[in-house]
Protein backbone atom coordinates (compact mmCIF):
# COMPACT_ATOMS: atom_id res chain seq x y z
CA UNK A 1 0.00 0.00 0.00
CA UNK A 2 1.10 3.57 -0.69
CA UNK A 3 2.42 5.70 2.18
CA UNK A 4 -0.24 7.74 4.05
CA UNK A 5 1.12 11.04 2.71
CA UNK A 6 0.39 9.91 -0.83
CA UNK A 7 -3.26 9.32 -0.01
CA UNK A 8 -6.22 11.62 0.26
CA UNK A 9 -9.60 10.77 1.76
CA UNK A 10 -12.78 12.57 0.79
CA UNK A 11 -14.22 14.06 3.99
CA UNK A 12 -17.74 13.87 2.65
CA UNK A 13 -17.97 10.25 1.57
CA UNK A 14 -14.81 8.44 2.76
CA UNK A 15 -13.51 7.57 -0.72
CA UNK A 16 -9.73 7.09 -0.88
CA UNK A 17 -7.62 8.71 -3.60
CA UNK A 18 -3.98 8.81 -4.54
CA UNK A 19 -2.73 12.39 -4.33
CA UNK A 20 -1.71 13.98 -7.58
CA UNK A 21 0.23 17.16 -8.22
CA UNK A 22 -2.05 20.09 -9.04
CA UNK A 23 -1.17 22.88 -11.41
CA UNK A 24 -2.48 26.42 -11.40
CA UNK A 25 -6.25 26.59 -11.47
CA UNK A 26 -6.74 22.88 -10.74
CA UNK A 27 -9.47 21.71 -8.42
CA UNK A 28 -9.57 18.02 -7.56
CA UNK A 29 -13.13 16.77 -7.09
CA UNK A 30 -14.41 13.55 -5.60
CA UNK A 31 -15.66 11.17 -8.28
CA UNK A 32 -18.20 9.74 -5.87
CA UNK A 33 -19.85 12.76 -4.20
CA UNK A 34 -18.44 15.71 -6.20
CA UNK A 35 -17.03 17.45 -3.09
CA UNK A 36 -13.86 19.45 -3.48
CA UNK A 37 -10.84 17.38 -2.45
CA UNK A 38 -7.99 19.76 -2.99
CA UNK A 39 -7.36 22.98 -4.83
CA UNK A 40 -4.22 24.52 -6.19
CA UNK A 41 -3.25 27.69 -4.38
CA UNK A 42 -2.13 30.62 -6.42
CA UNK A 43 -1.35 32.53 -3.22
CA UNK A 44 2.17 32.16 -1.85
CA UNK A 45 2.83 32.29 1.88
CA UNK A 46 4.10 35.85 1.44
CA UNK A 47 0.96 36.90 -0.40
CA UNK A 48 -1.20 35.36 2.30
CA UNK A 49 0.75 37.16 5.01
CA UNK A 50 0.36 40.47 3.19
CA UNK A 51 -3.36 39.83 2.87
CA UNK A 52 -3.71 39.03 6.57
CA UNK A 53 -1.78 42.14 7.63
CA UNK A 54 -3.99 44.28 5.37
CA UNK A 55 -7.10 42.62 6.77
CA UNK A 56 -5.83 43.27 10.29
CA UNK A 57 -5.37 47.00 9.65
CA UNK A 58 -8.78 47.24 7.99
CA UNK A 59 -10.34 45.31 10.89
CA UNK A 60 -8.91 47.73 13.47
CA UNK A 61 -10.34 50.65 11.52
CA UNK A 62 -13.70 48.96 11.01
CA UNK A 63 -13.95 48.65 14.78
CA UNK A 64 -12.68 52.10 15.72
CA UNK A 65 -14.66 54.19 13.28
CA UNK A 66 -18.42 54.71 13.57
CA UNK A 67 -20.44 52.60 11.15
CA UNK A 68 -23.31 54.93 10.38
CA UNK A 69 -24.88 58.17 11.69
CA UNK A 70 -28.59 58.87 12.00
CA UNK A 71 -30.07 62.34 12.13
CA UNK A 72 -33.48 63.38 13.49
CA UNK A 73 -34.56 67.02 13.91
CA UNK A 74 -30.98 68.19 14.19
CA UNK A 75 -29.99 65.49 16.70
CA UNK A 76 -27.37 62.95 15.67
CA UNK A 77 -26.64 59.43 16.78
CA UNK A 78 -23.89 57.08 15.62
CA UNK A 79 -22.39 53.81 16.77
CA UNK A 80 -19.40 51.52 16.46
CA UNK A 81 -19.36 47.73 16.71
CA UNK A 82 -18.63 47.97 20.43
CA UNK A 83 -21.49 50.42 20.79
CA UNK A 84 -23.75 47.62 19.50
CA UNK A 85 -22.33 45.10 21.92
CA UNK A 86 -22.78 47.44 24.91
CA UNK A 87 -26.29 48.49 23.82
CA UNK A 88 -27.48 44.88 23.55
CA UNK A 89 -26.01 44.10 26.95
CA UNK A 90 -27.79 47.06 28.58
CA UNK A 91 -31.10 46.16 26.95
CA UNK A 92 -31.23 42.73 28.59
CA UNK A 93 -30.17 40.89 25.46
CA UNK A 94 -26.93 39.52 26.91
CA UNK A 95 -27.05 36.40 24.73
CA UNK A 96 -27.14 38.52 21.59
CA UNK A 97 -24.43 40.79 22.96
CA UNK A 98 -22.14 37.79 23.49
CA UNK A 99 -22.98 36.38 20.04
CA UNK A 100 -22.14 39.68 18.35
CA UNK A 101 -18.94 40.13 20.35
CA UNK A 102 -17.79 36.59 19.53
CA UNK A 103 -18.66 36.34 15.83
CA UNK A 104 -17.79 39.91 14.83
CA UNK A 105 -14.93 40.77 17.18
CA UNK A 106 -13.17 38.06 19.17
CA UNK A 107 -13.23 35.19 16.67
CA UNK A 108 -12.18 37.27 13.64
CA UNK A 109 -9.46 38.89 15.75
CA UNK A 110 -8.21 35.50 16.95
CA UNK A 111 -8.29 34.09 13.43
CA UNK A 112 -6.23 36.93 12.00
CA UNK A 113 -3.73 36.95 14.86
CA UNK A 114 -3.22 33.20 14.67
CA UNK A 115 -2.83 33.28 10.91
CA UNK A 116 -0.41 36.18 11.08
CA UNK A 117 1.71 34.36 13.66
CA UNK A 118 1.70 31.04 11.81
CA UNK A 119 2.40 32.57 8.39
CA UNK A 120 5.20 34.76 9.72
CA UNK A 121 7.14 31.63 10.65
CA UNK A 122 5.96 29.64 7.62
CA UNK A 123 7.62 32.29 5.44
CA UNK A 124 10.97 30.94 6.64
CA UNK A 125 9.70 27.37 6.22
CA UNK A 126 9.41 26.93 9.98
CA UNK A 127 6.67 25.99 12.38
CA UNK A 128 5.73 28.76 14.79
CA UNK A 129 5.91 28.10 18.54
CA UNK A 130 2.65 26.44 19.54
CA UNK A 131 2.00 25.45 15.88
CA UNK A 132 0.07 22.28 16.65
CA UNK A 133 -2.30 23.75 19.22
CA UNK A 134 -2.87 26.91 17.19
CA UNK A 135 -3.67 24.98 14.00
CA UNK A 136 -6.26 22.94 15.92
CA UNK A 137 -7.79 26.15 17.35
CA UNK A 138 -7.93 27.64 13.86
CA UNK A 139 -9.78 24.55 12.62
CA UNK A 140 -12.50 24.94 15.23
CA UNK A 141 -12.83 28.70 14.72
CA UNK A 142 -13.70 28.00 11.08
CA UNK A 143 -17.40 28.80 10.60
CA UNK A 144 -17.85 31.17 13.55
CA UNK A 145 -16.63 34.43 12.04
CA UNK A 146 -19.42 36.46 10.44
CA UNK A 147 -18.11 39.86 9.34
CA UNK A 148 -19.53 39.40 5.84
CA UNK A 149 -23.02 38.74 7.23
CA UNK A 150 -22.76 41.94 9.26
CA UNK A 151 -22.09 44.03 6.14
CA UNK A 152 -25.36 42.84 4.63
CA UNK A 153 -27.08 43.40 8.00
CA UNK A 154 -25.80 46.98 8.13
CA UNK A 155 -27.18 47.57 4.64
CA UNK A 156 -30.60 46.29 5.72
CA UNK A 157 -30.51 48.44 8.87
CA UNK A 158 -29.63 51.52 6.79
CA UNK A 159 -32.55 50.95 4.44
CA UNK A 160 -34.93 50.42 7.36
CA UNK A 161 -33.70 53.55 9.15
CA UNK A 162 -33.85 55.58 5.95
CA UNK A 163 -37.66 55.76 6.16
CA UNK A 164 -37.55 57.74 9.41
CA UNK A 165 -34.09 59.33 9.68
CA UNK A 166 -31.37 61.06 7.71
CA UNK A 167 -28.78 58.37 7.22
CA UNK A 168 -25.08 59.10 6.68
CA UNK A 169 -22.77 56.14 6.15
CA UNK A 170 -19.51 56.53 8.13
CA UNK A 171 -16.01 55.23 7.29
CA UNK A 172 -16.59 52.12 9.45
CA UNK A 173 -19.04 50.67 6.94
CA UNK A 174 -16.55 51.10 4.09
CA UNK A 175 -13.84 49.45 6.16
CA UNK A 176 -16.23 46.54 6.72
CA UNK A 177 -16.95 46.30 3.01
CA UNK A 178 -13.19 46.18 2.30
CA UNK A 179 -12.77 43.53 5.00
CA UNK A 180 -15.45 41.40 3.33
CA UNK A 181 -13.57 41.63 0.05
CA UNK A 182 -10.35 40.45 1.72
CA UNK A 183 -12.21 37.60 3.45
CA UNK A 184 -13.63 36.52 0.09
CA UNK A 185 -10.16 36.41 -1.49
CA UNK A 186 -8.95 34.34 1.44
CA UNK A 187 -11.99 32.03 1.56
CA UNK A 188 -10.65 29.50 -0.95
CA UNK A 189 -7.41 28.90 0.95
CA UNK A 190 -7.17 25.52 2.64
CA UNK A 191 -5.03 26.20 5.68
CA UNK A 192 -4.25 22.53 6.12
CA UNK A 193 -1.52 23.03 3.55
CA UNK A 194 0.56 24.56 6.33
CA UNK A 195 0.90 21.09 7.84
CA UNK A 196 2.48 19.81 4.64
CA UNK A 197 4.52 22.87 3.79
CA UNK A 198 6.39 23.17 7.06
CA UNK A 199 8.56 20.28 8.25
CA UNK A 200 7.88 18.59 11.56
CA UNK A 201 10.54 19.72 14.07
CA UNK A 202 12.88 16.95 15.17
CA UNK A 203 11.93 16.04 18.71
CA UNK B 1 -21.52 0.06 -3.52
CA UNK B 2 -19.28 1.98 -5.84
CA UNK B 3 -16.08 0.54 -7.20
CA UNK B 4 -14.02 3.27 -5.57
CA UNK B 5 -12.17 2.19 -2.42
CA UNK B 6 -13.52 3.59 0.83
CA UNK B 7 -11.34 4.41 3.83
CA UNK B 8 -13.39 2.32 6.24
CA UNK B 9 -12.92 -0.78 4.06
CA UNK B 10 -9.16 -0.22 3.77
CA UNK B 11 -8.75 0.31 7.51
CA UNK B 12 -7.85 3.98 7.10
CA UNK B 13 -9.06 7.10 8.89
CA UNK B 14 -8.63 10.71 7.81
CA UNK B 15 -7.95 13.10 10.71
CA UNK B 16 -10.88 15.54 10.89
CA UNK B 17 -8.65 18.39 12.02
CA UNK B 18 -5.52 18.19 9.86
CA UNK B 19 -6.50 15.69 7.15
CA UNK B 20 -3.66 13.24 7.77
CA UNK B 21 -4.44 9.71 6.61
CA UNK B 22 -3.94 7.27 9.50
CA UNK B 23 -4.26 3.54 9.90
CA UNK B 24 -7.33 2.46 11.87
CA UNK B 25 -5.97 0.28 14.67
CA UNK B 26 -9.01 0.31 16.92
CA UNK B 27 -9.62 -3.37 16.32
CA UNK B 28 -5.98 -4.45 16.16
CA UNK B 29 -5.76 -7.36 18.62
CA UNK B 30 -2.01 -7.04 19.09
CA UNK B 31 -2.47 -3.76 21.01
CA UNK B 32 -3.71 -3.56 24.57
CA UNK B 33 -5.82 -0.78 26.13
CA UNK B 34 -3.33 2.08 26.57
CA UNK B 35 -1.48 1.54 23.32
CA UNK B 36 -4.74 1.44 21.46
CA UNK B 37 -5.88 4.72 23.02
CA UNK B 38 -2.56 6.33 21.96
CA UNK B 39 -2.91 4.97 18.48
CA UNK B 40 -6.35 6.56 18.17
CA UNK B 41 -4.92 10.08 18.45
CA UNK B 42 -3.68 11.73 15.27
CA UNK B 43 0.15 11.60 15.32
CA UNK B 44 0.35 14.99 13.65
CA UNK B 45 -2.16 17.20 15.48
CA UNK B 46 -3.24 15.11 18.47
CA UNK B 47 -6.98 15.11 17.67
CA UNK B 48 -8.89 11.94 18.48
CA UNK B 49 -9.48 9.83 15.40
CA UNK B 50 -12.99 8.63 14.64
CA UNK B 51 -14.08 6.53 11.72
CA UNK B 52 -17.33 8.52 11.80
CA UNK B 53 -18.31 11.48 13.96
CA UNK B 54 -19.27 9.92 17.32
CA UNK B 55 -23.02 9.54 17.98
CA UNK B 56 -23.74 11.59 14.91
CA UNK B 57 -27.43 10.66 14.65
CA UNK B 58 -28.28 11.23 18.30
CA UNK B 59 -26.41 14.53 18.55
CA UNK B 60 -27.78 15.91 15.31
CA UNK B 61 -31.36 14.93 16.21
CA UNK B 62 -31.04 16.46 19.68
CA UNK B 63 -29.60 19.75 18.38
CA UNK B 64 -32.10 19.94 15.54
CA UNK B 65 -35.06 19.41 17.85
CA UNK B 66 -33.70 21.96 20.33
CA UNK B 67 -33.27 24.42 17.45
CA UNK B 68 -36.83 23.80 16.31
CA UNK B 69 -38.20 24.44 19.81
CA UNK B 70 -36.31 27.77 19.89
CA UNK B 71 -37.53 28.60 16.39
CA UNK B 72 -41.18 28.76 17.47
CA UNK B 73 -40.82 31.67 19.96
CA UNK B 74 -38.32 33.25 17.55
CA UNK B 75 -41.14 33.64 15.03
CA UNK B 76 -44.10 34.19 17.33
CA UNK B 77 -42.52 36.70 19.70
CA UNK B 78 -41.56 40.16 18.46
CA UNK B 79 -37.82 40.67 17.90
CA UNK B 80 -37.72 44.46 18.11
CA UNK B 81 -39.74 47.41 19.46
CA UNK B 82 -39.73 50.79 17.75
CA UNK B 83 -41.07 53.53 19.99
CA UNK B 84 -41.69 57.16 19.09
CA UNK B 85 -43.66 59.98 20.76
CA UNK B 86 -47.11 58.73 19.86
CA UNK B 87 -46.55 55.23 18.65
CA UNK B 88 -45.16 51.92 19.89
CA UNK B 89 -44.67 49.19 17.32
CA UNK B 90 -43.49 45.61 17.92
CA UNK B 91 -41.90 43.85 14.95
CA UNK B 92 -41.70 40.13 14.33
CA UNK B 93 -39.36 38.62 11.75
CA UNK B 94 -42.16 38.46 9.19
CA UNK B 95 -43.46 41.98 9.82
CA UNK B 96 -39.87 43.22 9.38
CA UNK B 97 -39.77 41.68 5.91
CA UNK B 98 -43.14 43.18 5.01
CA UNK B 99 -42.05 46.61 6.22
CA UNK B 100 -38.87 46.42 4.15
CA UNK B 101 -40.94 45.53 1.09
CA UNK B 102 -43.26 48.50 1.69
CA UNK B 103 -40.29 50.82 2.27
CA UNK B 104 -39.48 50.30 -1.39
CA UNK B 105 -36.69 47.73 -1.18
CA UNK B 106 -38.15 44.51 -2.53
CA UNK B 107 -34.64 43.20 -3.27
CA UNK B 108 -33.53 43.54 0.32
CA UNK B 109 -36.87 42.18 1.51
CA UNK B 110 -36.23 39.04 -0.54
CA UNK B 111 -32.71 38.73 0.91
CA UNK B 112 -33.95 39.09 4.50
CA UNK B 113 -36.80 36.68 3.80
CA UNK B 114 -34.30 34.14 2.48
CA UNK B 115 -31.84 34.52 5.35
CA UNK B 116 -34.39 34.60 8.17
CA UNK B 117 -37.11 32.26 6.95
CA UNK B 118 -36.05 30.18 3.94
CA UNK B 119 -32.61 29.21 5.29
CA UNK B 120 -33.76 28.03 8.75
CA UNK B 121 -36.73 26.13 7.30
CA UNK B 122 -34.48 24.60 4.62
CA UNK B 123 -32.08 23.51 7.36
CA UNK B 124 -34.82 21.79 9.35
CA UNK B 125 -36.19 20.03 6.29
CA UNK B 126 -32.80 19.15 4.80
CA UNK B 127 -31.21 17.83 7.99
CA UNK B 128 -34.40 15.96 8.88
CA UNK B 129 -34.44 14.31 5.46
CA UNK B 130 -30.72 13.51 5.62
CA UNK B 131 -31.07 11.96 9.07
CA UNK B 132 -34.09 9.83 8.21
CA UNK B 133 -32.79 8.59 4.86
CA UNK B 134 -29.29 7.85 6.16
CA UNK B 135 -30.61 6.03 9.21
CA UNK B 136 -32.58 3.77 6.91
CA UNK B 137 -29.45 3.20 4.82
CA UNK B 138 -31.31 4.53 1.81
CA UNK B 139 -29.56 4.62 -1.55
CA UNK B 140 -32.03 7.16 -2.89
CA UNK B 141 -30.48 10.28 -4.54
CA UNK B 142 -27.20 9.99 -2.69
CA UNK B 143 -25.36 12.55 -4.78
CA UNK B 144 -28.18 15.08 -4.41
CA UNK B 145 -28.32 14.50 -0.67
CA UNK B 146 -24.54 15.01 -0.41
CA UNK B 147 -24.87 18.28 -2.30
CA UNK B 148 -27.81 19.34 -0.14
CA UNK B 149 -25.69 18.85 2.96
CA UNK B 150 -22.89 20.99 1.57
CA UNK B 151 -25.40 23.72 0.67
CA UNK B 152 -26.74 23.72 4.24
CA UNK B 153 -23.19 24.03 5.59
CA UNK B 154 -22.39 26.87 3.21
CA UNK B 155 -25.41 29.12 3.77
CA UNK B 156 -26.28 28.28 7.39
CA UNK B 157 -24.62 31.21 9.13
CA UNK B 158 -26.26 33.87 6.94
CA UNK B 159 -29.36 33.52 9.12
CA UNK B 160 -27.57 35.66 11.70
CA UNK B 161 -28.47 38.64 9.49
CA UNK B 162 -31.59 39.69 11.41
CA UNK B 163 -29.79 39.48 14.74
CA UNK B 164 -27.19 41.96 13.50
CA UNK B 165 -29.87 44.25 12.10
CA UNK B 166 -31.62 44.44 15.49
CA UNK B 167 -28.31 45.00 17.31
CA UNK B 168 -27.28 47.82 14.99
CA UNK B 169 -30.68 49.55 15.10
CA UNK B 170 -30.78 49.30 18.90
CA UNK B 171 -27.41 51.01 19.18
CA UNK B 172 -28.30 53.66 16.59
CA UNK B 173 -31.87 54.69 17.25
CA UNK B 174 -31.63 56.35 20.64
CA UNK B 175 -33.18 59.80 20.46
CA UNK B 176 -34.51 59.79 24.05
CA UNK B 177 -38.32 60.15 23.90
CA UNK B 178 -38.46 61.03 20.21
CA UNK B 179 -37.51 57.66 18.86
CA UNK B 180 -36.04 54.47 20.28
CA UNK B 181 -35.44 50.87 19.26
CA UNK B 182 -35.27 48.08 21.82
CA UNK B 183 -34.57 44.39 21.31
CA UNK B 184 -37.34 42.01 22.39
CA UNK B 185 -36.99 38.34 23.45
CA UNK B 186 -37.71 36.96 19.96
CA UNK B 187 -34.26 38.03 18.79
CA UNK B 188 -32.60 36.02 21.58
CA UNK B 189 -34.51 32.90 20.56
CA UNK B 190 -33.65 33.52 16.95
CA UNK B 191 -29.93 33.88 17.71
CA UNK B 192 -30.03 30.61 19.65
CA UNK B 193 -31.86 28.91 16.76
CA UNK B 194 -29.08 29.89 14.36
CA UNK B 195 -26.33 28.67 16.69
CA UNK B 196 -28.14 25.37 17.36
CA UNK B 197 -28.80 24.67 13.66
CA UNK B 198 -25.14 25.37 12.91
CA UNK B 199 -24.09 22.92 15.62
CA UNK B 200 -26.61 20.40 14.29
CA UNK B 201 -25.25 20.51 10.74
CA UNK B 202 -21.71 20.23 12.10
CA UNK B 203 -22.52 17.10 14.07
CA UNK B 204 -24.07 15.33 11.09
CA UNK B 205 -21.54 13.12 9.35
CA UNK B 206 -22.07 13.29 5.55
CA UNK B 207 -20.24 9.97 5.14
CA UNK B 208 -23.30 8.31 6.67
CA UNK B 209 -25.15 9.13 3.43
CA UNK B 210 -22.85 6.69 1.64
CA UNK B 211 -22.75 4.01 4.31
CA UNK B 212 -25.10 1.09 4.07
CA UNK B 213 -27.32 -0.07 6.90
CA UNK B 214 -26.12 -0.53 10.51
CA UNK B 215 -22.93 1.48 10.28
CA UNK B 216 -23.31 4.21 12.87
CA UNK B 217 -20.61 4.34 15.52
ZN1 LIG C 1 -16.49 12.25 -1.81
ZN1 LIG D 1 -4.60 15.35 12.69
Amino acid sequence: MASPEALLICEHCDTVYRRRALVRGDVARCACCDAELERHHALSVNAMLALILTAFIVFVQANMWPIVTLGLNGQHSSTTLWGMIVAMWREQAGVVSVLVAATLFFFPLMKMSLLGWLLWFARAGRRAPGFRQLMVTLHYLGPWTMSEVFVLGALVAIVKAHTYFDVTPDPGIYAYAALTLLITIFAGVDLRQLWDETPEPLA
Amino acid sequence: MSALPRAAELGLIACKVCGLVCRNVRDDERLDGDDRADAMACPRCGATLHRRKPNSYVRTWALLIAAFIMYIPANVLPIMRTASLNDVDDNTIISGVVELWRAGSPNLAVIVFSASIVVPVLKFLALGTLLLSSQRGSEWARLQRAKLYRLVELIGYWSMLDVFVVALLTALVRFSVLSRVEPLPGVIFFGLTVVLTMLASMSFDPRLIWDGKDSDD
